[in-house]
């Protein structure tokens, strides 16, 4: 008898034990978080684990840590924080990953199961307040279950749609014991996403190819996140179908393709806007047909007999722009069926057309003497040959990162796309360079974004992480200052981040030199345009500790063309006159 | 487009927060709910909802799909298309006097209702039915005076297998 109980409790193991175990079934190499009251137990026992941890200095740098790392390497990402203002405080990145599809994992600590409900000391019903922002989540109730829920938790995360999931573990469940039993396979029911494409679908979307003269490819997110590049390249130039894409797809398509477009919408090229609005045949791959990249929804892509739409979740198809040929399934799968039933094309006028509208319209900007934002961008793409990864912050920054860098493949360009975080991309950066610590990663921010997660200099000093942030600063928050010049009388309201001066000399607040010296890292200022490139390549050799460059650039100048919001395409303005 | 009403019916897993993810979702996505009805299956693991919900095919089409979504959402089935019956149960509390008590009490007999609690200046009546039948009956009582109105919600089911 006692024989057999002392059995039993050999092999049952705490929550704590179970969590940590289950991680490393998953083979979680990294994760990002701060401790807290009700994650103690976990917290103590990933003190014995191999599971790398990086402490930020804030749940939400944590969160955009986890999915700069997922963005970069195409696995998921993991954070974790204690219950109440930690968990909270993970919320705008778990907000973002949604919005993004990114898979990551968020795990919170919560009261005690006999607590909950009572307006305990750091309570706060996360599970209610993450649910129209988790693709999925979970509140641990019984100890039994949390090797399970953890497993679910993963493969929700990285199958189909990717998103966020998270996972609530109240102190108790922590502590509490049972065996540990790993589910080999995950088995929901009520959860199968579909890869492949209906064969009839596929053929008929091959058809409108093959009789096609002037189509596009709109490629977004689903691209990537399916690693669906090669088959991509493979069906543009096979049927030389010109291919634009969206923020969250650039890279997918190699930029110095003559076929490439680069981005469409509102910040994209006047050809790439152009293009959609004479095309009779849209394709889109893994896009979802938001208003930033549609422009008015009834004047987009007019000229269209067909509107094809691969993608692998069907609510996206058909919610904005009818899609008469719909697709669902994953990108790569339904291209690679797709391969076997397109035929050869030249499009010889349509690419000439194409190539017209790429001489009229270039993307350009003054090439005076002023150091002006996108010639730092363009030094820093033709300094690394879009080989490094570039993560960008929110603000006209980001849109010129997306004109003017041009990212080698896709996981080179990582920025906020569908909730557009300010404050997303210096710990996204830090992420990414976790998880490809090989590789170069640049930062592009704002003087405003930057200052959103700045304290995160903190936690990249003291993991020695070279990551370089280079601040195109223009003492505004420049994005809102520009619709408050074209769109309300320059009346600048509130956007003005110096109060009296551009000059860094007279408004140093902050100086951001001075405050990445005082973080452990190495800062340069740059204020004349033939510094950049020298600057650059100094900062480049710097090793095992973070670089801010502050670039002291033109304060007014605007991100153009611009498609007004709510305007049709057409309404494309190239510049200010 | 065409706004009309739509029954859905959605076989969900029976655990806590199931209910709040799709009262969300509709609330999120600006969906009209009329009513909605849940109970447990013959599996109690299983639980059916029946949803009405207000609008166009196009967001009808939307609904179908973000509920199938949602990982607890088992099977989403959409009612027009198949033959199936309503129901949805009603205690209406209407005011009666000795001059009117007995005209109320014909109306029920003739809609098949139940007079389940008798007070000297009012009725209480059960009926079931759908939703024609239940509107014709309220508008019946309604000169003698309504007093409050209490409904379940449709529930539904299809015929035949
Ligand atoms: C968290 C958050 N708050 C507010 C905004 C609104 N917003 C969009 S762009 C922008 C200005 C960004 O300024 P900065 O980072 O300096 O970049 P710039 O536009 O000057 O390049 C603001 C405030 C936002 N996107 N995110």
């Amino acid at each position: 008898m006692s024989m057999e109980k002392n059995d039993k409790s050999l092999n049952e193991l705490t929550g704590s034990e179970i969590f940590v175990k289950s991680l490393e079934m998953e083979g979680v190499e990294i994760m990002f978080g701060i401790p807290g009251g009700q994650v103690l137990p976990i917290f103590d026992k990933l003190y014995d684990s191999k599971i790398r941890f990086i402490l930020t200095r804030h749940e939400q740098g944590a969160a955009h840590m986890a999915e700069g790392y997922a963005r970069a390497t195409g696995k998921v990402g993991v954070c974790l924080s204690t219950s109440g203002p930690g968990a909270t405080n993970l919320v705008t990145g778990i907000a973002n990953a949604y919005m993004d599809s990114i898979p990551i994992v968020a795990f919170t600590g919560q009261v005690p199961t006999h607590l909950i409900g009572n307006d305990a000391f750091q309570e706060a019903d996360i599970t209610g307040i993450t649910r129209p922002v988790t693709k999925h989540n979970y509140l641990v109730k019984d100890v039994k279950d949390l090797a399970r829920t953890i497993r679910e938790a993963f493969y929700i995360a990285k199958t189909g749609r990717p998103g966020p999931v998270l996972v609530d573990i109240p102190s108790d469940v922590q502590r509490a014991k049972t065996e540990f039993i790993w589910p080999q396979e995950v088995e929901i029911i009520s959860y199968k996403p579909s890869y492949k494409g209906h064969p009839g679908q596929i053929k008929k979307l091959a058809q409108v190819i093959n009789e096609s003269n002037q189509p596009v490819l709109y490629v977004g997110g689903g691209v990537v996140s399916s690693n669906a590049s090669d088959e991509l390249i493979e069906l543009a130039t096979k049927c030389n179908i010109p291919v634009t894409t969206t923020l969250m797809a650039l890279g997918s398509f190699p930029p110095e393709n003559e076929l490439s477009l680069g981005m469409l919408g509102m910040h994209g090229s006047a050809y790439a806007n152009k293009a959609i609005q004479q095309a009779d045949l849209v394709i889109s791959l893994g896009a979802r047909f938001d208003d930033r990249c549609t422009g008015k929804l009834s004047a987009f892509a007019p000229k269209a007999k067909h509107i094809a739409h691969v993608d692998i979740d069907p609510t996206s198809i058909s919610k904005n722009i009818v899609a008469d040929i719909p697709v669902v399934g994953d990108c790569k799968l339904v291209l690679q069926d797709l391969l076997k039933e397109v035929k050869p094309k030249k499009h010889t006028e349509w690419l000439n057309q194409i190539k017209k509208l790429k001489e009229e319209f270039p993307l350009k900007y003054s090439n005076d003497d002023k150091l002006r934002p996108q010639f730092v961008v363009e030094e820093i793409s033709r300094l690394t040959r879009g080989e490094a990864i570039v993560v960008t912050e929110v603000g006209q920054h980001q849109m010129w990162s997306a004109q003017f860098y041009k990212p080698a493949r896709a996981r080179k360009f990582i920025s906020s796309g569908g909730l557009g975080t300010m404050g997303f991309g210096f710990p996204a950066g830090i992420g990414a360079k976790f998880g490809k610590q090989k590789e170069k990663v640049i930062v592009i921010a704002g003087d405003g974004s930057f200052q959103m997660n700045i304290q995160e200099l903190a936690t990249a000093s003291i993991n020695k992480v070279n990551v370089i942030v280079c601040i195109l600063n223009n003492s505004f928050l420049g994005m809102v200052r520009q619709w408050q010049q074209l769109f309300y009388n320059k009346r600048y309201s509130q956007v003005q981040l110096c109060s009296h001066s551009h000059d860094p000399k007279k408004c140093p607040i902050p100086d951001f030199v001075k405050i990445t010296q005082a973080y452990g890292g190495e800062g340069f200022r740059v204020t004349e345009k033939n510094e950049v490139a020298s600057v650059l390549k100094e900062a480049f050799k710097i090793k095992n500790k973070p670089v801010v460059i502050d670039f002291i650039v033109e304060d007014e100048e605007n991100v153009f063309p611009m498609v007004p919001a709510g305007a049709s395409l057409d309404e494309i303005m190239i510049n200010l006159a | 487009m065409n706004e009309r009403k739509h029954t859905i019916s959605a076989l969900v897993y029976n655990k806590s927060g199931v209910l709040a993810r799709i009262s969300t979702l509709f609330a999120a996505r600006g969906y009209n709910i009329d009513s909605l009805a849940v109970g447990e299956t013959e599996n109690p693991e299983i639980s059916r909802m029946t949803i009405i919900v207000r609008g166009d095919e196009k967001i009808l089409e939307q609904v179908e799909k973000q509920l199938n979504k949602l990982i607890d959402v088992i099977k989403v089935y959409e009612y027009s298309k198949t033959e199936h019956i309503e129901r949805d149960l009603m205690l209406i509390k209407v005011s009666a006097n000795k001059n009117n008590r007995s005209e109320i009490i014909e109306i029920v007999e003739v809609f098949r209702a139940d007079i389940v609690d008798f007070y000297h200046d009012s009725l209480i009546i059960e009926i079931t039915g759908d939703e024609d039948k239940l509107t014709a009956f309220i508008n019946l009582l309604k000169p003698y005076g309504i007093k409050e109105v209490v409904r379940t919600g449709i529930v539904a089911i299809a015929r035949g297998k």
